[in-house]
């Protein structure tokens, strides 16, 4: 019962979430740049006036691939919230990912093409982080399961420091901020030609918005679930961690270059490496000898 | 059980009607009628064995006619190779199938004694081999007909030779089938040459320079593992008084000290069988074959060999250092070879080294001997075979159609030629998208990997999985985009027997996809519960439901969005070239103002990961990782 709840609260507030944490975030950019910025409700008006406009496309096999695309990524969350395994999360999400790079790419447009090859190279950066995090919770808690997981003694980030910082730092490239956002700029005019979306319109990109905002809340979910345990305190913690973590993403995006992608692949390997990698052979090593 | 036997002599029987009918016509017949016979008879195989109860059966203990026999064909194998090496002076190689081929003879005569055993032996795994060889084996050749008609009529410069092609195709067959329903050590060894010397021969079909240079290159790479095989065999027929494969198993896994050595020779031989670093250049090489005999040797046969020997040894691998040598050196294999993958753009090599890529996952599985990674194994072999199958026959058609096989000529084939695009579609998706192969046997073998504590497999594991969904997905992208293409329409000469064989294949593939539960069920648990005596669920069934239910909504939501999207009206625009479009989508206006063809092309980082930066130095670290280990382990045991 109470896994249905928390389904149909995903599905139903997931979007409002999303929207609300992006308001919030282009106001806190605003305000670093020194400007006043939009109101916070302003995506939520954006999107419905994207659903009002005409549909203009290059393509007209564009539109369904991006409904796969939503829909796949809402699947992702429930599964997630659910409680099912959270590798299985990510596999589909990896799907949902790749119908992304199919919508841009069927285009045959030369922005949207390169976009949407930074798009690959940035999903080949972030995934061996993503797995490894999985991987992280198995062997903190003997399962992949996430209520299980939800449900330990201690937080998760007891264990899992190094794997929380590989997975917050490749959350930058999975969030295309700055300095990882590749796939979303390489014009001048950022706000006219964003890569992956360049050819995306009206209808389409109001769905790649609402998207982008279940696949934030999900995101943030499992950055939650390092800190949750079977004290119901911890859900707050939770709650005020994953607000500061979207906080440093701001600030990220705010006080950084954008990077080559050669130089994001590197970084993002290295960290995942020696952060995630140290701290899974520390854990193994411990737990064999506490076996 | 008379189908035993037939299955292994039919296809000899088959390789020298082959041989010997010239018409064209009447030969093709007799191929059509023998492939489906092929087929016919593992269908039967398969069903009256589980019919009568899928119970383990073993047969022909007194086969003193059949001894003499094959030790006669080794003889005559080792001869035609010495002779074949002196013409083409590569002397020093005509030594390894000389010194394995003589242990062999002297094992035959002079061998130790021992009390007599079956030398056939079936169960799940060898009829599942069966299957697969059977198939995939007798679709191929169908396809073949078609194919090497077109073949020669394209390359006129080429003696026609499909009488021996044909020939050898057969040939091959029935090796392996003799290969995995074998019990007897010295029985395997002959058809494992068989395969080594069928394979090389095929690879100098076209008797061209470089096909030449490419087929010793595997010719002495496959017998070094032979001799490896031989060596093992022969130390283990002295000290362990025995010939049986499955003796050697239980001396393994009973951890008797003389089973370590042989196990990690056989399984060494493997290694060069399935293509592994530092062996993997012969398959790599292989490709310069006419299409249907490299989709013979990476999907059904040849490859599969080496890994049907693994499958065979894991139970005695399982924990101890040969078995994490295996693992490593599949790991390492799997996450490097995907990463040079992603500097291909000639389509047959993307296939040849994401085949070597998923056959070190494959290896890795078996090495680490538990059974969520022999079932993971086992669905990886078999989704493997099908879909490489299908892919590589597809390049090939796709070639005969497109005249090129480079993935960046083949942008928007979706809208050149449908139907082979949508059959490479199926092949690709189903080798690495959620929920496929790939998945089922990446979650059970990174549980596999954490739960046995080896840490460099985890990490090779999530680092090779980005590597290959980068290489497949760039090529998806090129399949559906828009064409980019002027001037003529191609036209799609695919013909129609490889058009049956094309879609036999993805037929198989979906229906595979569809009912991999059912499957696990009814066969690979059992399979699982053969190798190690005990019944594991493998798959929890909250992670199985969760597979099916992904499985239908990846079936179902494109199928619904496009119901859903495709009445939606849609103001169809050009593409935003910066306002310098000419008025297509075709073309762009350069800096003197004229229409410039607009070209797009994927990424490959040849300067960063090509093959000739990459190759050599991950050779030299497999071959040292390979020489320490070895080294290790037989130090260990003697």
């Amino acid at each position: 019962m109470n896994m249905f709840i928390r389904i149909i609260a995903y599905i139903l507030l997931a979007p409002i979430v999303g929207g609300l944490l992006e308001g919030i975030d282009r106001k806190i950019s605003a305000r670093m740049q020194r400007r006043v910025g939009p109101p916070i409700l302003q995506p939520f008006y954006d999107v419905i006036k994207l659903f009002k406009k005409q549909v203009i496309s290059v393509t007209t096999g564009q539109s369904f691939l991006l409904i796969t695309y939503l829909i796949l990524m809402i699947v992702t969350g429930i599964m997630f919230y659910g409680g099912t395994d959270i590798l299985m999360c990510f596999f589909v999400m990896s799907t949902a990912a790749t119908f992304l790079y199919f919508a841009s790419v069927v285009s045959s447009s030369p922005y949207a093409t390169i976009g949407s090859h930074r798009e690959l190279i940035q999903m080949m950066s972030y995934e061996p982080a993503v797995l490894l995090a999985c991987v992280g919770f198995y062997l903190a808690t003997g399962t992949f399961n996430v209520s299980e997981i939800a449900q330990s003694q201690i937080s998760n980030i007891a264990y899992l420091p190094g794997f929380f910082v590989a997975f917050v730092f490749i959350l930058t490239i999975k969030m295309r901020k700055s300095p990882f956002d590749t796939s979303t700029s390489h014009h001048m005019h950022q706000e006219l030609v964003k890569g992956i979306t360049t050819e995306m319109g009206a209808q389409n990109l109001a769905i790649f918005q609402i998207t982008e905002w279940y696949e934030n809340v999900f995101l943030m979910g499992v950055i939650g679930l390092f800190i949750v345990n079977s004290n119901p305190i911890s859900i707050a913690v939770a709650v005020a961690v994953v607000l500061v973590t979207y906080f440093l993403e701001i600030l990220i995006d705010n006080t950084s270059a954008r990077v080559k992608y050669e130089l994001m692949l590197k970084m993002s390997w290295m960290v995942t490496l020696f952060s995630a990698g140290v701290n899974l052979l520390v854990l193994m090593l411990v737990q064999r000898g506490g076996a | 059980m008379m189908i035993i036997p037939f299955l292994i002599l039919f296809p000899f029987v088959v390789a020298a009607l082959m041989f010997a009918i010239r018409p064209n016509k009447i030969r093709n017949g007799v191929a059509y009628v023998s492939a489906a016979v092929i087929i016919g008879a593992v269908i039967y195989l398969a069903v009256s064995w589980l019919l009568a109860g899928a119970q383990v059966q073993t047969y022909f203990v007194d086969t003193h006619i059949a001894d003499k026999v094959i030790l006669a064909a080794e003889v005559i194998l080792m001869l035609v190779v010495t002779f074949l090496c002196f013409k083409h002076r590569k002397y020093w190689i005509s030594l390894l199938t000389i010194i394995p081929t003589c242990m062999m003879v002297y094992l035959e005569l002079y061998g130790p004694k021992t009390e007599s055993f079956s030398h056939i032996y079936i169960d799940h795994l060898s009829i599942l081999m069966c299957l697969i060889v059977g198939i995939i084996g007798g679709l191929i050749i169908v396809y073949a007909v078609g194919y090497m008609h077109g073949y020669h009529h394209h390359h006129t410069d080429i003696p026609d030779r499909r009488y021996y092609f044909f020939m050898l195709l057969f040939l091959f067959l029935g090796a392996m089938f003799g290969f995995v329903l074998s019990e007897n050590l010295l029985w395997i060894d002959f058809f494992w040459e068989l395969t080594s010397i069928c394979s090389f021969l095929l690879i100098g079909y076209t008797k061209e320079q470089v096909a030449v240079t490419n087929s010793f290159r595997a010719l002495w790479m496959n017998l070094l593992g032979g001799t490896a095989l031989a060596v093992g065999i022969m130390y283990f027929a002295y000290t362990g008084q025995n010939y049986s494969l499955h003796e050697l198993v239980r001396a393994g896994v009973e951890g008797n000290v003389f089973a370590v050595i042989p196990v990690a020779l056989i399984a060494f031989a493997a290694l060069t069988k399935a293509a592994q670093l530092p062996f993997s250049t012969w398959l790599i090489g292989a490709m310069v074959a006419p299409t249907p005999s490299s989709a013979l040797l990476h999907s059904a046969t040849m490859v599969k060999a080496g890994i049907y020997v693994l499958f065979r040894l894991a139970p005695a691998m399982q924990g101890n250092l040969t078995g994490y040598m295996i693992a490593l050196i599949g790991g390492f294999t799997f996450f490097v070879t995907s990463v040079i993958a992603i500097a291909q753009s000639d389509g047959k090599k993307v296939l040849a080294f994401s085949t070597i890529s998923n056959l070190g996952l494959m290896v890795a599985c078996a090495g680490v001997g538990r059974p969520e990674t022999i079932w993971a194994g086992v669905f990886l072999m078999i989704f493997h075979a099908i879909s490489k199958s299908l892919l590589f026959q597809d390049v090939g058609a796709t070639e005969n159609s497109l005249h090129s096989r480079d993935v960046e000529d083949m942008h928007g084939l979706l809208y050149l030629l449908p139907k082979l695009a949508i059959f490479m579609f199926i092949g690709i998706v189903g080798m690495f998208l959620a929920p496929f192969g790939m998945l089922i046997a990446k979650w059970s073998a990174l549980k596999a990997a954490v739960d046995s504590s080896n840490i460099i497999l985890v990490i090779f594991i999530c680092f090779g999985s980005a590597t290959t969904s980068f290489y497949w997905s760039k090529w998806l992208g090129k399949i559906i985009s828009h064409s980019h293409m002027t001037g003529e329409p191609f036209k799609d000469i695919t013909k129609k027997n490889e058009m049956i064989s094309l879609s036999i294949h993805a037929a198989l593939m979906i229906l595979l996809c569809v009912l991999f539960p059912l499957l696990s069920k009814v066969y690979v648990s059992p399979l699982l519960m053969e190798m190690f005596g005990t019944a594991t669920d493998v798959l929890p069934a909250g992670v199985l439901y969760t597979l099916v239910a992904v499985i239908v909504l990846v079936f179902a939501v494109p199928v619904f969005s496009y119901l859903f999207s495709r009445n939606v009206k849609t103001n169809v625009k050009l593409s935003y070239m910066n306002g310098i479009n000419v008025g297509d989508n075709k073309s762009f206006t350069d800096s003197f103002g004229d229409p410039k063809r607009l070209w797009l092309s994927n990424y490959y980082f040849h300067k960063m990961i090509g093959q000739r930066k990459l190759m050599v130095p991950v050779q030299l670290i497999a071959t040292a990782t390979l020489l320490v280990m070895m080294i290790m382990i037989i130090g260990g045991a003697i």
